[in-house]
């Protein structure tokens, strides 16, 4: 049994669900136990860091201060929390005199917190390898090209990742799962994440560019690991095709909906009956078993 | 504008730039950005996603704020467009963190209050450090709603096809349909009273 902290922000409470119930679902499935941190509150987003630094790391810092004792690594889903977590430590073990006493007083040992993304945990050869001893369905018929995003990489000396420029977890991962997993260089180009409300249009020109080159590649689905691309490439799909005067079709992933599926989960389905653009056209044509999509 | 005169042949003369040091050691001092260090190579803007929707490219940002041109920044769009990807810095040979320095100019725009070169997205950031101020979460169905409204009224075509797809993500059961928040929120009080008091948030 792995047992590490959770921080799994706002998201998942709402848009995210299905990544949250999909997320409990692996867990069990994988001997994982994930601690919540009791009483967690907001990253602040990119509003935060946009508008005030200061806010910005206290939300971080009281974050961190709740994790110090608990089980580590502290594992987060979400890219951007990840981000604002794992910046704010970096910069508080250099000064932390931004914190205020209220905050402070819960502990300053952000030494001892391990920021860790959700996809990066389930993708160690030693979790890779369980998923592959527990397989139920093999992922056949699903070509994806994995999209990691921005949050989740970059800056390396914040994220602590290596393989920055062309990660490789999700495709091992996935590939290991029977699924036809294909390259492409946009694994972590940005979707203008939080720009969809108030620059929607920005969000589908890039949007647009990542549909064009995963269909160019000859994918037919997109798999990721951070519910800001999964809303933004499934939200508006509809909407973006029109725009490019093309049929797109290509649903959208968490990777662990694919997990749960691959390792026989009964509630898959459900997961996956939370998106806007059903994937039960494809799961169909891929020759899965009825009981993963005839619901959908 | 001093000099004026004797530029006056030149087709632009009042946009000639009188380059000023007095702003790069602040901001760097201030902010940690490090453009003091740029060289210009611009491999921040080639690989920045966002330069098509830009008034200036991230290589021209820190250009200005090396020449001490501070009210141009204030006043551009990129600083507002700048999705904090990282992509300019993860690839800047000298590491000089450009989404930092945008950060950094954004926050000094809002709280001069001065009117920004994109008034809804910092809309959008305003409503939705409310609202962590508030319950110490984010509610996104209150936030979208009280956007909505502050932009273009609750019968906007906007409003109108954003409550289209609330509808579908709702019958789909991805909307709250309660607020949640942190329960201790003595330190929320404490974090936002004194932003509150400058009337920033």
């Amino acid at each position: 049994m792995f047992k590490v902290s959770y921080y799994p922000g706002c998201s998942l409470e709402a848009t995210a669900r299905d990544y949250a119930e999909s997320i409990a679902g692996v867990a069990g499935l994988m001997d994982v136990k994930f601690n919540e941190l009791k009483d967690w509150n907001c990253c602040g987003a990119t509003a935060a860091h946009s508008l005030d630094h200061r806010v910005t790391l206290n939300l971080a810092a009281r974050n961190l201060a709740l994790a110090q004792g608990q089980a580590q690594p502290l594992v987060v889903p979400c890219a951007l929390c990840f981000n604002r977590l794992a910046s704010a430590r970096h910069e508080l073990l250099e000064d932390s005199s931004l914190i205020i006493d209220e905050i402070a007083r819960l502990g300053t040992d952000y030494q001892s917190v391990q920021v860790l993304e959700l996809n990066e945990f389930f993708t160690t050869p030693q979790m890779i390898a369980l998923a592959e001893s527990r397989l139920e369905q093999d992922l056949t018929g699903l070509k994806p090209v994995c999209y990691y995003g921005c949050q989740g990489q970059r800056p390396p000396a914040v994220t602590g990742k290596k393989d920055y420029e062309n990660p490789q977890g999700l495709d091992r991962l996935l590939s290991g799962l029977g699924a036809e997993v294909l390259d492409w260089p946009f694994k972590t180009d940005c979707c203008g994440a939080s720009h969809a409300v108030a620059r929607p249009e920005l969000v589908f020109t890039l949007v647009a560019r990542l549909y064009q080159w995963a269909l160019e590649r000859g994918a037919n689905c997109l798999v990721t690991g951070c519910q800001m691309c999964q809303a933004n490439l499934d939200m508006y799909q509809e909407q973006i095709s029109r725009q490019m005067g093309r049929e797109v079709y290509l649903p959208v992933f968490y990777f662990t909906e694919l997990m749960g599926l691959a390792l026989g989960h009964q509630q898959t389905n459900k997961w996956l009956g939370r998106h806007l653009v059903s994937p039960r056209l494809l799961l169909e044509n891929s020759g899965l078993p009825r009981g993963v999509w005839e619901r959908l | 504008m001093p000099g004026e005169a004797n530029h006056s042949s030149s087709p632009r003369a009042g946009d000639a730039i009188r380059p000023s040091g007095s702003w790069l050691a602040r901001v760097d001092a201030a902010s940690g950005a490090g453009a003091a260090s740029c060289f210009g190579c611009k491999k921040c803007s080639n690989g920045c996603p966002l330069t098509f929707a830009m008034d200036l490219h991230p290589y021209q940002v820190v250009r200005y704020l090396q020449l001490g041109q501070i009210e141009k920044l204030e006043k551009c769009r990129t600083i507002w467009l700048c999705a904090s990807c990282q992509t300019c810095l993860t690839r800047c040979p000298n590491e000089v963190d450009l989404p930092r320095l945008m950060d950094w100019l954004t926050e000094t725009v809002f709280k001069r209050g001065e009117e920004a070169a994109e008034e809804r997205v910092l809309l959008f950031h305003r409503l939705f450090l409310n609202d962590v101020a508030k319950r110490g979460r984010v509610f996104e169905g209150s936030l979208m709603a009280g956007y909505l409204l502050k932009t273009g009224g609750a019968f906007g075509v906007e409003a109108l096809a954003n409550a289209r797809l609330g509808l579908r993500m709702l019958k789909k059961g991805r909307m709250k349909l309660l607020p949640a928040g942190t329960k201790d929120k003595a330190w929320l009080k404490a974090l936002f009273k004194e932003a509150k008091e400058k009337g920033d948030v």
